[in-house]
């Protein structure tokens, strides 16, 4: 008999062995891991090129063991585009929150997915500015308390939330735009093999693939890691419904 | 062999030449012939071109694609400048190479179409947030602009730094006989810094975070002492008629070959006069200038602008040369007459 032991979980060579900055609770964490197994499962490490954004995971590039690059506010689309354009073998994906993508950086994303850029994004909605402290974003839910709605988003002043796959999805360059999120166990494996997806449309040379990632925001939230999970439950699904929003044909053949 | 080319187009044929592997740009008036043409020839050798939706998608482009060690280039004109000036400090402080080529017009806001010089601070003194300054070219006939296209693309890779080339409305637009190096097929020389997959080695980070201040501040040294070899090597200028001269004009670009014209006459009237054309507008030749009006009795500064390089004549001078001042704004452009009235008037002063 073999005195072989096999390895069955460990930490991925994408991730980085060092402590994060994200808050207890946060699920960051959790995607950072998740794209990390995923990057190594399809063997892909050697030639991705990861973009930061401004924003709570504005310091992603030390969380990963692969290339990576910082883009300015809401930017991170159009830099993707001339990494992807000018080295096509490259495996090009950008990390954005909702206030990088949903507000300052909605015309780059707009027109990156317009375009059928053949990029991915990995998006983490918590409906709040965490890093600057936790003001209203694009994708606050109406009535929500957050430091710059005080008196809860007032839709009458402040405006509705910013639904971003139901946005892209309506674009003809849009390949593969889902919502998911992370507060269970069961949805964190769906979050996982949509993660996969979306690099292999990106290897197969389908064109855009956007996850989004329906997540949570204890600190700013005023909440306990406990309390926020539901409040993604009963608050945020609601709201942003999880299901795929737009996927192309050939995408079911991606094994 | 010379050809006949419009400024715009001449400018796109050469950032070819130079072996540039990727171009981004926005249509905006008088630069939009360099994206027309790239968006043609572009493609057809096989190299990216990506029409942004805006000049801040296109300098972004541009920092992304740099990132890679390609290179890179984009134009656009004031406006649109003002726009890249985020990218462009980002750019900067993350040590990548590229060319930025500002056609200028007629400023401030919307302004107007016609030729200007009204963006010298914003191209030469910083521009975006923080310290530092571009290497910044200024052309004045079609021909020097084809050179120092190939030459900005050669300074990027130097410093790691983006490379700016001025002209304005009168260059990009003018067609004139031209002739251009051999092509340059596209090549990456070993650029340990760029994002190409970490293969055989560690991971690499493009960035322009620091949060300690020691970091920061360890940066920007960094920064500094690019600036101040620039500042010690590429000090670039042509003079004209600068032999005897009692009286200097300085001036650069559109307005630099307008004065050479009206030194041309007021020689052959007899006044002791001479052109003084600074070609890098930054590193300004502070030196230089300062050297060649010695033995000059007054100094004319002609710009297309209220009066914006003036400043720079007067630092390399220290004011020691009554120094006065000529300028069009709004894209009026001065006949070579106008000019030569204003020698005469300062030779009789």
């Amino acid at each position: 008999m073999s005195e072989e032991v096999e390895l069955v979980f460990g930490r991925p060579e994408s991730l980085a062995d060092v402590v994060t900055h994200y808050c207890p609770g946060c699920i960051h964490g959790i995607v950072h891991r998740l794209v990390a197994e995923v990057i190594d499962e399809l063997g892909l490490r050697k030639r991705a090129v990861g973009i930061a954004p401004v924003g709570c995971s504005v310091l992603a590039y030390n969380y990963f063991e692969f290339d990576f690059a910082e883009a300015a506010h809401g930017r991170a689309p159009a830099m993707a585009t001339g990494m992807k354009r000018v080295r096509p073998d490259l495996i090009v994906f950008t990390y954005q929150g909702d206030g990088d993508l949903a507000s300052i950086g909605t015309n780059e994303l707009i027109h990156a997915a317009a375009r059928g850029e053949n990029i991915t994004i990995v998006f983490i909605n918590n409906a709040v500015y965490g890093m600057t402290g936790g003001q209203m974003a694009p994708t606050t839910l109406p009535g929500m308390v957050t430091t710059s709605s005080p008196y809860g988003r007032d839709v009458k002043t402040q405006g509705y939330p910013v639904r971003v796959c139901e946005l892209v999805s309506q674009l003809d360059g849009a390949a593969y735009v889902v919502r998911r999120t992370a507060y269970k166990p069961a949805e964190i494996r769906k979050l996982r093999r949509a993660l996969k997806t979306a690099f292999q449309v990106q290897m197969a040379g389908l064109g855009f693939s956007l996850v989004e990632v329906v997540s949570n925001c204890p600190t700013n939230w005023g909440m306990s890691p406990k309390e926020s999970l539901r409040f993604i439950e009963e608050r945020m699904i609601p709201y942003y419904p999880l299901g795929d929003y737009k996927v192309v044909d050939g995408v079911k053949d991606l094994k | 062999m010379k050809i006949l080319m419009k400024g715009n187009e001449a400018i796109a044929e050469a950032a070819i030449r130079a072996g540039c592997e990727a171009y981004f740009g926005y249509p905006i008036t008088p630069q939009t012939e360099v994206l027309e043409y790239m968006s043609r020839r572009m493609p057809e050798l096989g190299r990216a071109f990506v029409q942004a939706e805006s000049e801040l998608g296109a300098i972004n482009m541009v920092y992304g694609a740099a990132c890679t060690g390609a290179r890179v280039m984009t134009t656009t004109s004031s406006p649109g400048y003002s726009l890249m000036q985020e990218g462009i400090s980002y750019i900067a402080m993350s040590f990548v190479p590229c060319v930025i080529v500002n056609i200028m017009r007629g400023g401030p806001g919307l302004g107007n179409i016609q030729p200007a010089q009204g963006d010298y601070f914003q191209m030469t003194k910083g521009g975006g947030h923080g310290d530092y300054h571009l290497i910044v070219l200024a052309p004045s006939t079609v021909q020097e602009t084809v050179d120092l296209i190939i030459e900005a693309f050669d300074l990027a890779d130097k410093y790691r730094q983006p490379v700016a080339v001025i002209a304005d409305g009168m260059i990009g637009q003018i067609m004139e006989p031209v002739e251009f190096p051999e092509m340059k097929e596209p090549e990456r020389p070993e650029r340990p810094w760029a994002l190409t997959g970490a293969k055989d080695r560690p991971k690499n980070v493009i960035t322009s975070l620091y949060l300690g201040a020691q970091n920061l501040e360890r940066e920007n040294i960094r920064l500094q002492k690019i600036i101040q070899e620039i500042k010690a090597n590429e000090v670039r200028y042509a003079e004209y008629m600068m032999e005897g001269a009692e009286y200097v004009v300085v001036a650069y670009g559109t307005a630099g070959r307008i004065v050479q014209t009206a030194v041309k006459q007021a020689r052959a009237e007899g006044i002791p006069v001479g052109l003084f054309r600074p070609i890098s507008m930054f590193p300004f030749p502070y030196k230089e200038l300062d050297e060649a009006t010695r033995a000059a009795r007054r100094i004319l500064v002609v710009e297309l602008s209220a009066g914006q390089m003036i400043e720079d004549v007067r630092l390399a001078t220290c004011c020691r040369v009554p120094i006065s001042f000529y300028g069009k704004m709004g894209g009026v452009v001065p006949l070579p007459d106008d000019i030569l009235n204003e020698i005469r008037a300062m030779a009789k002063e």
